[in-house]
């Protein structure tokens, strides 16, 4: 019987060998990314963690919501609202509005003029701002094509531009494309105490745009040519990197209402400067009802009056100092010893249910 | 050949070569989503769509070619499989007598094949001869049908001579038969030989997959080929299974489509409003110079167009990456299955397979475990490990039920007794040490008493000897001689025997011989003493069968003497003894109830000493029986056999285990205590299937069993069927009542039903109540039950209780009940792989089962749970700010994005961190999953998945979607500066700061999500937001044409600006600050499991206070009543009970 045990050992570990070889092949490899066991840090989300997070949200939101509200309250804007102000006393209804905007041939020269509420430094940015005008309508943002207005080699490349991709004998439009079609071409000029306020109307467009959006040695062709004329003309001897006001109104806006940059005065204006605005009233925003209004406005580090972020800091700030509070008090009244095992499922209801 | 026959090939690939392409593309856009985003892809090569034609089929075209590479490998990975079975080798006929090996896929139909020992046959053939003179051969069918005895088939006596190759050198004949089918037990043909016709029956035909077993060979021919053998016109397609978490995300898809649906109805109609009364004043639009997509004459067909362009741009609700994320998170968390290293089984050498990945989430909400028994509960394996011999008992091995559950009450008894102590008397205790040395397969027995020839020194000695020789005497097996070893190995009908001849010989009595009529035993008294090789004349062999449930050989020994012995069921040996023969009948009993309890096989062995002239009086008779030609030979012959086995002397009473798998008490109790039910399915008999659930601790003493079984019915009486359906009805009604009833809480009952009386409970009349009364019982076992009542009593609690079900098991048998079951789990390593064919999760041991379900189905569960909803919420989140911004452009169809920032939302920027969410995230450790089984509940109870949570994940999307679109528009209004140096944003501006707004705070959101932060997640969460950045760098400093608006939008526009900054800050803070709100005062209030051990783990309470973990991880379980935790609580519960009641002035608390 020894005998038979022992021969019957050395078999079995004969065989095992045998088998180590086929069965290692199979056996997967240990690393702790397959085992699942990288090591990893586990927070857990404890009364301190909770508190000291609403605490520092609202520590650090309070002091950025008070600078942006200062920075907000420092720009000086001044907005002068033209459409209605710039008809004739006998234009009234909507009709007689759309024909005397459309109709070329009348002057259409207005004169304003607005008090400076405060001290303003320079630069002044001078905006116009439409209303309900849908430059984010899907018809109109497509309206476009970029590798035409940057080589002027692409001339013939109207792809996307309808409506406006050619003239009616079928010239390819140099801008082609209705948002170039509507430019915006009311003008205008400044003076204070007669004197003239010289406007800079020179980089109020992204300077990429400029280098490399629109070419330098492209030049508007066959432009507002149709017998339907959209918005402004274009000088055709300018080439598109320099018609800063095209480069301006292709960017087009997000929503229905809207500023875009017009010019810079780059002198201060004082508290209760009058300011004499000649404009043009050449752009036709009464078919559709939209307000134009001129803008002239100071810029703060954060950009122009906009009181909303820094409400919305100073509120939500405040608001988690609320909670951090609330939930002091939760754990006050209701604490809970963290890891405390009786909070478990099978300790709170003993029947295991 | 008249008829063209399949060939041997067989596949169960789902596509070829030139079926792929479009079958899997078929596939594919079968899912609903996917065809939305096809409609959208070609739609978007059209005028209508809002979006450019690459950024629609790109992603789509991504998401597809992923999930058919998917597809691709693992169709492969099936072909190989089939190689590996057509490439099998088998001698076949070439000619002239010559046979030579050819590979399985090249057998034809006539084929002449010769097939060794332990060799599979390779198909459906007709046994012509073996290696037995009389053209006998046994046969294991356990691929087929679960069956673990052997049969024996029996070729045609016609045939018999052809028994050596040479033989068939001018072999003619022709075999008519019936066409292919699926009966396994049924064959009708005939066999043509030499101008004779034979019939042929089911005794002759070798079934595919089934085994050749202790035959050296046999010559068959090949009649059925292929997919037409018996066994593939068994095997059913494979049905494609679906998570419940799944299904449930496609109504939630479908809610999605609705919201969508409705959404761009009012884009549309809102577009149909504007185009017909508005832009006719919108000049700068050219009104009048219009097509159709944009006419105000005509604003309903105009509508329709843009419904269309809604339906497409509004996509973004619909998580398009959803699908092709969840099934990369799924193959990697099969991987990791794949990859366990604990799921890994040394011995045979194979690893665990996720064979289907899409089910690892169900893992997690399992609810009842149907599980086999053969092969998976126990290894097919008998130990002799006690044995009780003239009222002494002898063995001190202990079972594995027994040591597990002697190691768990030691360490309750450390707390858990402290208020009462009690020395729990059980013998049981001292024996877990012992390290389980015996290597001898099919002995454990320890016990110095009887070992080494110390018997003979025992008082009853005579007795002993006698013991030994029924065990080596009273069989049918064979002994084969191991050349290399020298010892001899044994092949006999049953395990048990086996056991038997074993222990026979470990004891000193070796079988060593069998010819026609003798059996030749080596007997050694002592290790001192030679062999002295006895010859024992075996004059009569009285078979076993079930009826019988005994057998009987008569011998004469050397010196003449005459002997019966029987070994038998102790029932039906009691009954038969002799007046003389009782002595230790007593003792004997009380043996054999302990060893039943612990779960043991046992038989009781007797003997009967005959006289000369009474043998040969009966021998006349029984040989007359035996010649008896009729029906009734077989009662003739039973009859005969009765006369015989009477007036038995009992000698003693074996007890052989059957030997349980590694760790199945230990993983049933973690199953139970993870709030698991387990029914046992077995084809074994009763008896059998009750000892494994003592075994299993699925039974214990005190439990009340329910025993259903169909009266039998006598089959001449016209309504037999009825009256066996009426009695079963009676007696279920009779259990319900008596299980509703019952008052005492720890009152456990087990439901035991047969095959016959399920035949009748699972009619449509009785199932609804069977089912009722098997789901109040703790524990349910079938026995004798047939692979497709498997399948339909799976279907039966499936669709009844309407909970997960997960079928384990190892054998073809039971290819049904797992393709039936939601999971199906095939034990591999155990020869034949139908089981592990048609499972969705390979194992090699039943105890993985464990750590499959509690730790891989807990994670997979949450992780997927988890993800679905973030995915939900990150799409609501963008896709409803594109909504917005419509109402805002007359519902032109305009996105505020750019197309590449939404291409890349779902493909790049969010996708790797939910990928690393579902992953890898683990809300405890994989050992926590274990210590609390009872966190598995969170998953049956589908806590993370249900309506509630899924609506608060929505909303919560809804809500960001507000936060982003009207706070970024607010600040980034046009209407003033956001700059210095003046300028206002223009569209591009404020859709990249509030994209990237969106990028931040859906990355933050998931980092609170998260509670497990390995370098991954970091790297993904915080790469994404990084790569948000370096894409937009990359892109603004591409070509304009490509980029348009946002050429150099960062460097230029918004990277100087400090509201870029600031509003990122804020709003992704805004965005976030509602859920942080929720989920702090939710733990602060009514926190969840893993929070409450997250914590403890966190401030490593588990180290300082060691108590306190144990105690919570003992009761960390739920409720159950079965597991040998349970048996242990029970026997507690009883020793307190005789406590309480001995000293009663002692105030104990405790629950009787």
């Amino acid at each position: 019987m020894n005998h038979s045990n022992s021969s019957a050992a050395a078999t079995a570990s004969g065989s095992a060998d045998a088998a180590n070889l086929r069965r290692n092949s199979r056996r997967p490899k240990y690393s702790k990314f397959t085992q699942q066991e990288l090591p990893a840090c586990k927070p857990i989300l404890t009364p301190k963690w909770v508190i000291s997070v609403f605490t520092i949200v609202g520590v650090i939101f309070i002091p950025i919501g008070v600078a942006s509200l200062l920075a907000s309250r420092d720009v000086v804007e001044v907005v002068d609202r033209y459409d209605s102000a710039c008809l004739p006393a006998n234009v009234s209804h909507k009709d007689d509005k759309v024909a005397y905007i459309t109709d070329r041939d009348t002057d259409k020269s207005c004169t304003r003029t607005v008090k400076i509420t405060k001290d303003m430094n320079q630069p002044i940015y001078v905006y116009y701002q439409l209303d309900n005008f849908y430059q984010n309508h899907r018809r109109y943002v497509k309206s476009r094509n970029d590798q035409q207005l940057r080589d002027k080699n692409e001339a013939n490349e109207t792809s996307n531009c309808d409506p406006e991709k050619t003239t009616a004998d079928g010239k390819p439009i140099v801008p082609c494309g209705l948002i170039a079609w509507s430019l915006f071409n009311d003008t205008y000029s400044f003076s204070r105490d007669g004197k003239n306020i010289t406007v800079n109307r020179k980089h109020i467009s992204w300077k990429s745009d400029r280098d490399h959006k629109f070419g330098s040695d492209v030049y508007p062709k066959n432009f507002q040519n149709g017998t339907l004329i959209g918005g402004g003309k274009l000088d055709s001897n300018l080439p598109l990197s320099e018609q800063e006001d095209l480069i301006v109104w292709m960017r087009t806006a997000a929503l229905p209402t809207f500023r875009k940059l017009w010019g810079k005065i780059e002198v201060d204006l004082k508290e209760n400067d009058t300011i004499t605005i000649n404009l043009e009233n050449n752009y036709n925003t009464y078919s559709f009802s939209g307000k134009k209004k001129l803008v002239l406005s100071t810029a703060s580090w954060l950009g122009g009056k906009n009181d909303f972020l820094g409400l919305a800091y100073l509120s939500i700030g405040g608001f988690c100092f609320v909670l951090a509070l609330l939930f002091t008090l939760l754990y006050l009244i209701k604490p809970r010893k963290l890891g405390d095992p009786s909070y478990l499922s099978w300790n709170r209801n003993p029947a295991g249910q | 050949m008249p008829l063209k026959y399949h060939s041997n090939y067989i596949s169960t690939t789902k596509y070829n070569v030139i079926t792929f392409l479009p079958k899997a593309i078929f596939e594919q856009f079968r899912r609903v989503a996917n065809l939305y985003f096809l409609l959208a892809a070609i739609l978007s090569l059209t005028p209508v769509a809002p979006l450019s034609a690459v950024s629609m089929i790109a992603p789509l075209a991504f998401v597809v070619g992923l999930s058919m590479a998917k597809e691709a490998l693992e169709d492969w990975r099936r072909f190989i499989q089939d190689m590996k079975v057509n490439s099998r080798k088998v001698a076949v006929h070439k000619s002239e007598g010559l046979f030579g090996y050819t590979h399985w896929q090249k057998l034809r139909v006539g084929d002449l094949v010769k097939v060794e020992k332990d060799q599979f046959f390779p198909a459906d053939l007709l046994l012509l001869s073996s290696s037995y003179e009389d053209g006998i051969c046994y046969v294991e069918t356990m691929n087929l049908d679960g069956e673990t005895n052997l049969k024996v088939k029996r070729s045609l006596e016609v045939t018999l001579p052809l028994d050596e190759d040479e033989a068939f050198k001018d072999f003619r004949g022709i075999i008519r038969c019936e066409d292919p089918n699926s009966s396994l037990y049924s064959f009708v043909g005939n066999f043509e030989y030499q101008q004779q016709v034979y019939a042929l029956d089911p005794n002759q035909i070798l079934l595919r997959d089934s085994k050749l077993r202790n035959t050296q060979y046999i010559y068959g021919v090949v009649i059925f080929t292929g997919h037409d053998t018996k066994v593939m016109q068994n095997s059913t397609d494979s049905p494609s299974k679906r998570s419940r978490i799944e299904k449930k995300m496609d109504k939630i898809i479908y809610v999605l489509f609705s919201v969508l649906v409705l959404i761009s109805l009012i884009s549309s109609i809102g577009f149909a409003v504007n185009t017909k009364y508005y832009m006719p004043n919108w000049w700068f639009l050219e009104p009048k110079n219009t097509n159709d997509l944009y006419n105000p004459d005509k604003p309903a067909l105009s509508g329709l167009f843009h419904l269309i362009t809604a339906l497409i741009l509004y996509g973004y609700l619909i998580p398009i990456s959803l699908y092709v994320s969840t099934e990369v998170v799924k193959v990697l968390q099969a991987m990791f299955i794949n990859q366990d290293l604990h799921m890994y089984d040394e011995e045979t050498g194979i690893p665990a397979q996720a064979r289907t990945s899409n089910l690892n989430e169900e893992l997690g909400q399992v609810h009842t475990i149907l599980s086999d028994k053969t092969g998976t509960l126990t290894c097919n394996q008998m130990d002799f490990l006690k044995c009780s011999i003239a009222g002494v008992s002898y063995g001190v091995g202990s079972t594995e039920v027994e040591i597990a559950a002697a190691k768990h009450m030691s360490s309750e008894s450390d707390f858990g007794t402290s208020e009462i102590e009690i020395e729990p008397s059980t013998p049981m205790t001292p024996v877990f040490e012992r390290v389980r040395k015996s290597t001898i397969k099919g002995f454990n027995f320890e016990d110095d008493r009887l070992m080494n020839g110390s018997w003979t020194h025992e008082p009853n000695s005579g007795k002993i000897l006698m013991f030994f020789r029924i065990l080596a005497l009273c069989h049918t097996a064979i002994p084969e001689l191991n050349e290399e070893t020298g010892v001899f190995t044994y092949e006999a009908e049953s395990p048990d025997e086996g056991a038997f001849l074993v222990a026979a010989r470990e004891f000193g009595f070796e079988f060593c011989k069998r010819t026609q009529s003798s059996v030749f035993v080596r007997e050694r008294y002592s290790p001192a003493d030679d062999l002295v090789e006895r010859e024992f004349k075996v004059l009569n062999l009285l078979e076993f069968n079930s009826k019988r449930k005994r057998m009987s050989v008569i011998v004469r020994d050397e010196s003449g003497q005459i002997l019966l012995l029987c070994k038998g069921a102790d029932s039906i040996i009691f009954e038969r003894l002799s007046k003389t023969g009782r002595t230790f009948e007593g003792d004997t009993t009380r043996h054999l109830s302990e060893y039943g309890e612990a779960g043991l096989r046992t038989l009781a062995l007797s003997y009967r000493v005959l006289e000369e002239s009474e043998y040969l009086a009966w021998n006349a008779e029984f040989v007359k029986a035996k010649t008896s030609i009729g029906a009734d030979r077989d009662v003739q012959l039973e009859r005969v056999a009765e006369l015989m086995e009477k007036e038995l002397i009992l000698v003693g009473a074996t007890a052989v285990e059957d030997k349980l798998q590694r760790g199945v008490p230990q993983c049933i109790d973690k199953l139970a205590q993870a709030g698991l039910k387990l029914w046992v399915l077995t084809g074994d008999k009763m008896e059998t299937a009750i000892n494994i659930g003592y075994a299993c601790s699925l039974l214990r003493q005190g439990m009340k069993q329910i025993c259903l079984s169909a009266a039998p019915s006598d089959p001449t009486q016209p309504n037999a069927k009825q009256a066996v359906k009426e009695n079963l009805s009676l007696q279920i009604s009779n259990a319900i009542q008596m299980v509703k009833l019952e008052r005492d809480p720890h009152a456990a009952f087990a439901l035991i039903i047969d095959g016959k009386a399920l035949t009748h409970t699972l009619q449509d009349d009785l199932k609804a109540r069977f089912l009722e009364l098997a789901v109040n019982c703790a524990s349910v076992i079938c026995c004798r039950v047939s692979p497709k009542q498997k399948a339909l009593v799976t279907r039966l609690v499936k669709e009844g209780t309407g909970k997960t079900t997960l079928a384990v098991g190892d054998g073809a048998n039971d290819v049904g009940m797992i393709q039936e079951a939601d999971i199906g789990v095939g034990i591999s390593g155990v020869e034949g792989m139908q089981a592990v064919m048609a499972s969705d999760f390979a194992i090699s041991q039943f105890r993985f089962l464990e750590r499959l379900l509690v730790v891989h189905g807990h994670w997979c569960y949450k992780r997927v749970a988890q993800m679905i909803c973030y995915f939900f919420y990150k799409n609501i989140a963008f896709g409803l700010t594109i909504f917005y911004f419509e109402a805002f452009t007359g519902f032109s169809g305009q996105s505020v994005y750019d197309d590449w920032y939404m291409l890349l939302f779902n493909v790049v920027l969010t996708s790797l961190p939910v990928i690393s969410l579902g992953a890898f995230e683990q809300d405890v450790s994989s050992e926590v999953c274990l210590q609390f089984p009872a966190l598995y509940q969170q998953g049956t109870k589908n806590l993370f998945f249900d309506w509630y949570r899924i609506l608060g994940w929505m909303g919560n999307g809804l809500y960001s979607s507000l936060v982003l679109y009207f706070l970024s528009v607010s600040i980034f209004s046009s209407e003033s500066a956001f700059r210095s140096d003046g300028q206002t944003a223009d569209m591009a501006a404020v859709g990249t700061a509030m994209f990237t707004c969106i990028i931040w705070a859906v990355n933050i959101q998931i980092a609170l999500t998260m509670s497990h932060f390995t370098w991954i997640q970091h790297l993904f969460v915080w790469g994404s937001i990084a790569s948000w950045y370096l894409f937009l760098l990359a892109y603004g400093a591409g070509s304009p044409l490509i980029s348009g608006n946002a050429f150099q939008i960062l460097v230029e526009a918004l990277g100087p600006t400090a509201v870029y900054w600031l509003s990122t800050l804020f709003i992704a803070v805004v965005c976030n600050l509602p859920y942080l709100a929720h989920i702090s005062y939710q733990r602060a209030c009514n926190p969840l499991d893993h929070h409450v051990i997250q914590e403890i783990k966190y401030y490593k309470k588990d180290l300082e206070d060691h108590d306190m973990w144990k105690r919570e991880r003992s009761k960390a379980r739920q409720e159950t009543k079965i597991g040998f935790t349970a048996r242990v609580e029970a026997k507690i519960r009883h020793l307190k009970c005789r406590l309480h009641k001995k000293i009663p002035s002692l105030t104990i608390q405790t629950v009787c």
